[in-house]
């Protein structure tokens, strides 16, 4: 004989299905709320620069100009202005208004881009050179018959194109600032290689480019590290 | 019929509201606190990467613009990384046998890009751009932490929305000006490099306060009692043309 009646089978029974649907309950609400947690807004199935590819042979969803075509505003009809020759020689004027402004962006670019091996001076004494630069050529000084008779387009095509151990720099530096540069290089050429007389005092107490630091100074700093 | 509470019931209440009263704060801070942590925000932890490229020798040892690697940074909303031959523009003479860069030779080689682990991220539904910070002279170490002290590159602050607004809802704490003598004419984006060419030629002691920090890694802006710096943050807000009307809008990152 059982020890329980039938109506109270029936209520264990009632509240075990009960506890089920709460159980179930509880799943759909956690199940709901994770629903919540996804990250395709952070990760969206877009390509940004730089990215990585699985679809492109090497691996870089920014692609290459297709040969033959030219990107909008990159025509480069002015042949001496982007290649720094015409009718194969080098241009010897600037093509660019060469003011204060443009010869401090050049100042800016040439410290940036030119300095680890050229030095601030141009003289070839820059951190590179003289950290290990090992060449049977050294790292060139600008400060020479040679390269101060070689007319502007000369140091233009070595910006764009390389020069010896001297990669290409153009894709690091446009047109414009090359020429900006070159400016600069001219007046780094003149101003060592300067006699006092060519400047009267007053020109010289108002000359506002940012004096570079000697190459002796510099040399000391880094024996002293 | 039996009684339904027991005289221990009166602990058991006790103990489990104390529990309730203590453990819901304790697990909020606790998950509030995790997610602030490096655990999470991967601040402060260096990030293996193929290469193992040193910021602090190439920025503070030789003294390299960042400019010289991150070409677009003051021209794109991306930084940009070196290309390969960026590298090899050096490598290519020195440390020509060195078994750390046997990758960058490879790549130079088969023109298979570098992958690096990426250190600095947000999410895809902010926009971030880097030339307009650049103009507006923050500088680099504001947001990166003392990338000139990095050996391998970690993370200097965590991104998260709140670390944004910390600046976009009083850009006058961080912006300053340079008013030594080498400071002088110069435009806020060129402000920003400056502070590195300083620290090479005259060492930390010649910087100000706020290049100090910068170059130290924790820059925090100015606090609320150095009113005469964020005195002259609100002139340099305007002078530099910074909409703060609209800085802390959703749609200035989220669009």
């Amino acid at each position: 004989m059982s020890r329980f009646n039938s109506t109270e089978i029936a209520m264990a029974l009632q509240a075990k299905t009960n506890h089920r649907r709460i159980q179930a309950l509880g799943l759909v609400a956690v199940a709901i709320s994770l629903a919540g947690c996804h990250t395709d807004m952070w990760r969206q199935p877009k390509t940004q620069p730089l990215d990585a590819s699985e679809f492109y042979v090497d691996g870089q969803v920014s692609r290459p100009l297709v040969p033959g075509t030219i990107a909008r505003d990159h025509l480069r009809e002015d042949e001496p202005y982007f290649t720094g020759a015409a009718n194969a020689k080098w241009v010897d004027t600037i093509p660019h208004t060469v003011d204060k402004e443009f010869l401090k962006r050049g100042q800016e670019r040439f410290n940036i881009y030119c300095t680890p091996c050229h030095g601030r001076l141009g003289d070839g004494k820059g951190m590179i050179a003289t950290r290990g630069y090992q060449l049977r050529r050294p790292v060139a000084s600008y400060h020479n018959d040679r390269l101060r008779n070689m007319p502007v387009g000369y140091f233009y095509d070595v910006i764009t194109n390389g020069y010896g151990a001297m990669y290409s720099y153009a894709s690091r530096v446009e047109p414009e600032d090359r020429w900006a540069i070159v400016a600069y290089i001219r007046a780094l050429q003149l101003s060592q290689h300067a006699n006092p007389s060519d400047a009267d005092g007053k020109a010289l107490a108002s000359a506002e480019l940012t004096p570079s630091p000697t190459s002796a100074l510099r040399d000391e700093r880094v024996v002293t590290r | 019929m039996a009684q339904i509470f027991k005289p221990s019931a009166n602990s058991i209440t006790q103990v489990g509201l104390l529990s309730v009263a203590i453990g819901v704060p304790t697990l909020w801070l606790g998950i509030a606190g995790l997610s602030r942590s490096p655990a999470n925000t991967k601040v402060q932890v260096p990030k293996n990467q193929p290469v193992p490229f040193s910021h602090q020798h190439h920025t503070w040892e030789l003294g390299i613009d960042c400019r010289y690697c991150h070409t677009s940074v003051e021209k794109s909303s991306y930084a940009g990384l070196p290309a390969t031959e960026t590298c090899m523009s050096c490598h290519s003479q020195i440390w020509t046998n060195s078994p750390l860069l046997e990758p960058i030779r490879q790549s130079y080689e088969t023109g298979m890009p570098i992958q690096w682990n990426l250190v600095n991220k947000v999410p895809d539904f902010v926009h971030f751009n880097h030339s307009i910070h650049v103009d507006r002279g923050i500088n680099c170490n504001t947001c990166h932490g003392a990338v000139n002290q990095m050996h391998i590159t970690y993370k200097g602050n965590s991104f998260q929305m709140a670390w944004c607004l910390q600046c976009h809802r009083a850009p006058e704490r961080y912006l300053y000006k340079d008013d030594s003598a080498s400071g002088k004419g110069l435009t806020p984006r060129q402000q920003v490099f400056n502070v590195y060419w300083k620290l090479q030629e005259f060492g930390p002691a010649n910087l100000n306060d706020q290049e100090k920090d910068l170059v130290r890694g924790d820059y925090n802006g100015a606090q609320p009692w150095e009113q005469d710096k964020i005195a002259a943050g609100k002139k340099l807000v305007s002078e530099y043309g910074v909409k703060v009307q609209q800085l802390a809008d959703c749609s200035v990152c989220h669009y």
